[in-house]
């Protein structure tokens, strides 16, 4: 029986680290070092989403008054800054272009950002949001490292700057090569590098916000929960404890 | 009080019943922590049918509002997404706890004779919870959804004549669509819950007519008058149990096996519950990623694979070259378990007692079982498919060698009693 456990437990250990690699992405991506609990990034997440994405990518399934309030946003300051069409404040955010017009314009519907990044994960994001270069060859001027062949133009640029894809010749399997090694801004943008990663990183967090909401309330009810277990176990125990008396 | 219960007892079997299925149901006094995962069972189907409920209250089951309403009850919904959650982790809770009951049947042989039709209850409550679980995945309406049912629906489709047809007609329609999804909410919230409530109602009338196994695999039963007062328990069991029989080392379910069980449950909640509050997606394996995204007829997903309960079936399934083969081979994979009761001949149940060679084939059944669904949740690329193929061999080579080496097995000294 012991041996038989082990043996399962092993194999099953072995499995499980195999399991690690899922399938992998164009480049290698940079860990988004995002904090839910950090309101002042969230509120600067808000408005670059609501300033530079909305007007694309709705957010239909979250309404900005549940926004405001997980965030910190005062509703009337809210809705006198971030809410551009004239919605009222229990409206859920979908006043994104038509879709319409999307199909027109750039062939395709853009995608709702409500659940993005549980689709993609933080990392994914906040690698995708600092991964636009200048590629002459796209419709839009641009492309992404991270997702190649993107269909939107780069909307960031004014704060980032033009961004370049830079390389470095390396050695790969005994020729050399031009590796990608990063994006480098030339300098034009309103935002130096630090303070355009900042910014992206708070846009990543608002995402990661707006995919799960709950996200806090529920870890903290999480809490609770274990700790009335712990009292329901240890009670169970006694009880047990108390009944197999009469089991010799 | 008395009054009350006596004027029930006049119209009703209300305390013959309560006696007979608890207080004074004769269960052997050695259960072990195998024992466990029948009780944890039926609480995840509570959980799933009460949960369950309260969803169906805001969902909406239509291809245009499902995935809104899905994220309406997480959002919008009081707790909205605590029922979700618990219904979500309960799903693949649900299978972890069958799993290992039916392997804790395997182990101590509670499939073999008298209890053959108990266990093929308890795999027909397997096949239609099955089928519940895959209708259920299907409502939240998101990529993984409809491409998996899209996979899963087509390989009725392999079927030779009326493959086509019958695909259709389950599908309500050429493709996916918002009849499928109605047809499928229908039967994923009556019917099907309907007929498990019966089968698990059955499982359990057929359990308490033959009585409980246990690890030692041997009866608790003693032919009349053989067992002398002394060494009877001291406990009072129903006349039902006690009319044809001498019992032995038994304590009654009630209250003794109902208290033990409250710590199992209060531990594997702490396990539930760490699922719902800090880990709902499970890293991929309860909540699929693409799954938050909604269903789309025109994009096809890179890599569409089950939930991780499917996948020892779907691995099987692409282990085979040809598509109806496969087919044949992953209903077998369940067809096996089925007339499991047939193709053992041993007259010892336990694995304690039994061969080394059962030892060896079971372990290696259980490691085929975790391999193929692991691989099941994996791309087909050639290492995989190779690995699949010899863990499907394996799979099978487990059903044919216990066939044949169960008739003359070389096992060990049975125990009279249990001692333990």
């Amino acid at each position: 029986m012991k041996q038989f456990l082990k043996t399962t437990l092993l194999v099953a250990a072995t499995l499980w680290s195999v399991a690690g690699f899922a399938a992998d992405p164009t480049v290698p991506l940079d860990e988004a070092k995002i904090d839910l609990h950090d309101k002042a990034s969230l509120q600067r997440g808000a408005q670059l989403f609501m300033n530079y994405c909305l007007g694309c990518h709705s957010m239909e399934y979250q309404r900005y008054q549940r926004t405001f309030n997980d965030i910190g946003i005062p509703e009337e300051l809210g809705t006198a800054n971030l809410q551009f069409t004239g919605e009222k404040v229990g409206d859920l955010i979908t006043n994104a272009m038509p879709t319409e017009s999307a199909n027109a314009w750039f062939g395709t519907a853009a995608p709702d950002l409500t659940l993005v990044a549980r689709v993609r994960g933080a990392d994914w994001l906040y690698t995708y949001f600092r991964s636009f270069y200048v590629d002459e060859s796209r419709p839009f001027g641009v492309n992404n490292a991270v997702f190649p062949n993107v269909g939107m133009p780069h909307v960031l640029q004014e704060l980032q700057g033009v961004p370049r894809k830079t390389t470095e010749k390396r050695m790969v399997d005994g020729e050399m090569q031009d590796v990608y090694v990063g994006i480098k801004a030339d300098g034009s943008g309103m935002l130096t590098e630090a303070e355009y990663d900042q910014a992206m990183l708070d846009l990543t967090n608002f995402l990661v916000y707006t995919g799960e909401p709950m996200l806090l309330e529920q870890r903290r009810m999480g809490w609770y929960v274990f700790g009335f277990l712990l009292v329901f176990t240890i009670f169970a125990w006694l009880l047990k404890r108390e009944f197999f008396r009469d089991v010799k | 009080m008395k009054k009350l219960i006596a004027w029930f007892d006049e119209r009703i079997p209300m305390t013959k019943t309560w006696n007979i299925h608890l207080a004074q149901y004769p269960a052997p006094k050695n259960f072990n922590f195998w024992y466990l995962f029948g009780v944890l069972a039926m609480l995840v189907l509570v959980n799933q049918i009460l949960t369950g409920i309260w969803l169906t209250m805001n969902y909406v089951p239509s291809a245009e509002g499902a995935f809104a309403s899905v994220e309406y009850i997480m959002r919008d919904v009081d707790y909205g997404w605590l029922l979700r959650y618990m219904h979500s982790t309960g799903a693949s809770a649900f299978f972890v706890v069958v799993y290992l009951h039916m392997l804790r049947g395997m182990m101590y042989g509670s499939y073999q004779k008298p209890r053959e039709l108990l266990w093929v209850f308890g795999m027909l409550i397997f096949l239609v919870l099955m089928a519940e679980a895959f209708m259920g995945y299907l409502l939240p309406w998101g990529q993984m959804s409809y491409w998996g049912a899209q996979v899963i629906i087509s390989l009725f489709g392999a079927i030779p004549i009326i493959g086509d047809d019958l695909t259709l007609w389950i599908r309500g329609d050429y493709v996916i669509s918002g009849a499928t999804l109605n047809r499928f909410f229908a039967l994923h919230v009556i019917a099907l819950p309907l007929v498990l409530v019966i089968l698990v109602f059955l499982h359990i009338i057929a359990l308490h007519e033959v009585g409980s196994n246990n690890p030692e695999g041997i009866a608790i039963k003693k032919p009349k008058g053989s067992v002398p007062d002394s060494e009877k328990p001291k406990f009072e069991f129903h006349e039902r149990f006690t009319k044809k029989y001498d019992i032995v080392d038994a304590i009654p379910f009630f209250p003794y096996y109902v208290v033990k069980d409250l710590i199992g449950i209060g531990i594997f909640l702490f396990l539930f519950c760490y699922v719902i509050f800090f880990a709902p997606a499970m890293g991929g394996l309860f909540l699929e990623p693409p799954n938050f995204e909604p269903a789309n007829p025109l994009k096809t997903p890179n890599h569409i694979a089950p939930v991780w309960y499917f996948t020892p079936f779907y691995a099987i399934l692409r282990a085979v070259p040809d598509k109806l083969l496969g087919v044949i081979l992953m209903f077998g994979s369940i067809a096996a378990l089925f007339v499991l009761p047939w193709l053992d001949r041993g007259k010892v149940r336990s694995i304690r007692y039994r061969c080394g060679l059962h030892k060896l084939n079971l372990t290696v059944f259980c490691i085929s079982f975790v391999a193929l669904g692991y691989l099941g949740l994996k791309p087909a690329t050639e290492v995989y498919t190779f690995f699949a193929r010899v863990f499907t061999f394996l799979y099978f080579a487990f059903f044919i060698l216990l066939f044949f080496y169960s008739k003359n097995e070389n096992t060990k000294p049975v125990p009279e009693r249990i001692t333990k």
